[in-house]
């Protein structure tokens, strides 16, 4: 598996300089530094910030430096004396791309993770039992609501649901669990803390508390929650379909005749034969939690990547975006590569090779 | 068990498919027993409620869209027996399938009746082990403990004659050949020592050496383990082989039983004779000669005809064929046959050899 696992990372290697090269000719079309400056930036201005950013030199000179950033992972250190080292986004001088990228990283994985590991869980369930029911009331009923949720759009989700979590809540019943929006960087609180005064305590009374997770309720469950009704939805239909395929497999009958229970043939027969499509539902969906959701993240003001690309966009901040293009298709590369390793280890006829 | 008693009675078994066009009645009023080590032998066209009727004693038909008739019985007669696994949690006595709760079925199902199906190659569940499949069967009906349950699936790995059982637990069922998979099944179907084996066409899927091998196998386990078979099949020749006794079903009922020999030699109903003589045969008498076939196809379950369901296809078609069925009444021979104009006489052609 390693040897197949090192040779898929070489062969990606080419593909991988490619896709780079491909972005850095498309970034280069129109001249960035003239549209980050705009039609009245003198000649001069345009030579000095052009000469700054290392823009002057030749495409494959420029090509080469990029591509030894991304492999000695350097994008730039703001502490450093020289401009090219320093490699500032031009929005925000005196902020390294590589802060810009590490600061964004850790709220849109906040709120994505989560997300998608609560979509997922619960979507396979509510597609297993439906596809197992199917065409009893609770199938009907199910399917019902899932096309009602997925008509909805999802601002009218977050619009409510900022509504009525975020101050509804507080108002009516004073429970103060989430904020309609905002962040702050919860892991830096501490995970566990034993407070004296028992209102801090876990239900009142288990001496035990995590700051930092409280932290996390208050500014990111509540965009988690509202993603997964909304993405809940869109899953149970496609889970639905797989898992009704997987009922009608003749070792589905055999388990039958074994004496197998439903638990046992839906949590164990079905779900394991099912993993191939949910692994590649949930591996595809990957890169996007790196890169976040850009209207969750610009509705609830949480400062992650989607936010970070929209903004570096608006502003024309040329060198994040070629940076957080770059770091999207590493991922991308490598979720493909862990992707045909997940399938490997549920499926016994997959070779790797 | 002592032999010759009836270890499974059924009665009046109908079992219904709500499809859009209505109830369709796939089995229609069945009734047989199945004495303790007994073959009987459940034979017809495709389409004539074989499968359905094993499936329904088995239960393993889909609830969405099917269901048994109030009257159907399926009576199992759980006799105290001494079993080297399994463990007893049924109460002794008539225990009646037809309608009895999911909890019945699963200590029914795989424990006392075990079913062997068609398609080896899709039978076997692909992302476990054979070993893991086997371990489950025997954790739902023994109290065997884990390495009883290995040493138990590789014992029954060797019963089933399979070489280097110890290796072989740990293979994918994508690893081994079609034949292979077969005796896995049948090792997974006997591994809790059923009263009752149902094999729903277990060679159809296989190729013919293979057949052979396994019928001989499955031969081979009767007698060793006393275990009633109920065989589907539509291959006479082996029924002509293995059986003890033979059902005859056409458009979902039972037209004709009786003893093996006596369907072979004095079929009385015209389809049995017309399913006899197209055996194809071996031998100079039989070269250039057009095999004989049945014309026609099973009738519609959705539109059966008012009479006789063979008529329309019967050499021996009178007028009031086609007026009223006729019931399943003792023949010319004694035993039962569903035909108002049956054969007297007996069949020439000596029984066909294995197809």
């Amino acid at each position: 598996m390693w040897s197949f696992i090192l040779r898929r990372l070489l062969v990606s290697i080419p593909v991988y300089l490619g896709i780079i090269l491909i972005v850095m000719a498309a970034l280069r079309v129109s001249d960035p530094v003239y549209a980050y400056l705009g039609k009245n930036a003198t000649p001069e201005t345009i030579v000095a910030k052009r000469a700054a950013m290392g823009l002057d030199e030749p495409f494959l000179v420029q090509y080469a430096k990029f591509v030894g950033r991304i492999a000695t992972l350097n994008f730039g250190d703001e502490t450093s004396p020289d401009p090219r080292q320093r490699y500032e986004s031009w929005k925000y001088a005196g902020q390294s791309v590589g802060l810009k990228l590490r600061q964004a990283v850790g709220p849109s994985l906040s709120v994505t993770i989560p997300e998608l590991m609560l979509t997922t869980t619960i979507s396979v369930i509510i597609g297993m039992l439906c596809a197992y029911f199917r065409g009893t009331w609770f199938d009907r009923a199910t399917m019902a609501l899932v096309v009602m949720g997925m008509s909805v759009s999802v601002l009218v989700f977050i619009v409510l649901g900022q509504k009525l979590a975020g101050f509804s809540l507080k108002d009516a019943f004073g429970i103060d669990w989430f904020s309609p929006s905002g962040f702050e960087p919860w892991w830096e609180r501490p995970f566990l803390a034993f407070p004296g005064d028992p209102a801090e305590r876990l239900w009142g009374f288990i001496p035990v508390a995590s700051p930092a997770l409280a932290m996390w309720r208050y500014y990111c469950l509540l965009p988690v929650l509202i993603y997964v009704v909304v993405g809940v939805g869109y899953d149970t239909r496609f889970y639905r379909a797989v898992m009704v395929e997987e009922t009608g497999r003749d070792h589905i009958t055999t388990a039958r005749a074994k004496g197998a229970g439903r638990a046992k043939i839906m949590f164990v027969h079905m779900l394991k034969n099912a993993m191939i499509p949910v692994i590649t539902r949930v591996m595809i969906s990957l890169p996007f939690l790196v890169a976040g959701s850009i209207l969750l993240e610009y509705q609830f003001r949480i400062p992650g990547m989607g936010k970070l690309i929209i903004d570096a966009i608006r502003d024309k901040d040329f060198p994040i975006i070629q940076a957080f293009t770059a770091v999207f298709a590493a991922v991308f590369i490598v979720t493909n590569i862990l992707t045909d390793v997940l399938y490997a280890l549920v499926d016994p006829r997959v070779r790797l090779s | 068990m002592p032999a010759g008693e009836p270890v499974l009675s059924v009665r009046g078994l109908s079992a219904c498919f709500r499809t859009d066009l209505g109830v369709v009645t796939a089995v229609d009023d069945v009734s047989f027993d199945l004495s303790a080590g007994e073959t009987l032998a459940i034979v017809g066209e495709s389409g004539c409620g074989k499968t359905v009727t094993s499936k329904s004693i088995m239960r393993l038909l889909p609830e969405r869209n099917s269901f048994l008739s109030d009257q159907s019985r399926i009576i199992y007669h759980n006799r105290p027996r001494r079993r080297a696994a399994a463990k007893d949690r049924l109460p002794p006595g008539e225990i009646e399938l037809a309608h009895a709760d999911a909890p019945t079925m699963h200590h029914v199902r795989g424990a006392r009746i075990a079913m062997i199906f068609q398609e080896p190659m899709t039978s076997l569940n692909p992302v476990f082990t054979i070993g893991w499949q086997l371990d489950e069967a025997l954790k739902y009906h023994t109290d065997l403990s884990r390495r009883g349950r290995r040493r138990r699936a590789v014992e029954m790995l060797r019963l089933v004659e399979i070489a280097n059982p110890e290796q072989r637990i740990h293979e994918y069922p994508h690893q081994l050949s079609g034949g292979m998979r077969q005796r896995v099944m049948i090792a997974l179907a006997l591994c809790c020592e059923p009263d009752v084996l149902i094999a729903d066409e277990p060679t159809t899927a296989l190729d013919v050496t293979i057949q052979a091998q396994i019928l001989d196998l499955m031969a081979g386990l009767k007698a060793r383990l006393g275990t009633a078979i109920m065989f589907i099949t539509h291959n006479l020749g082996v029924v002509a082989q293995f059986a003890d006794r033979v059902l005859v079903m056409y458009a979902g009922r039972v037209i004709e039983s009786g003893p093996v020999r006596d369907i072979f030699h004095r079929p009385q109903h015209p389809y049995t004779r017309a399913l006899l003589d197209s055996i194809p045969r071996a031998g100079n008498r039989h070269r250039g000669r057009p095999l004989a076939t049945i014309e026609g196809i099973v009738p519609s379950l959705l539109n059966l005809p008012g009479g006789c369901k063979f008529a329309d296809r019967c050499p021996r078609r009178r007028e009031n064929c086609v007026e009223r069925e006729p019931a399943l009444e003792p023949g010319p021979d004694g035993r039962p046959v569903r035909c108002y104009y049956p054969h007297h006489e007996p069949r020439v052609a000596e029984p066909g050899g294995r197809t």
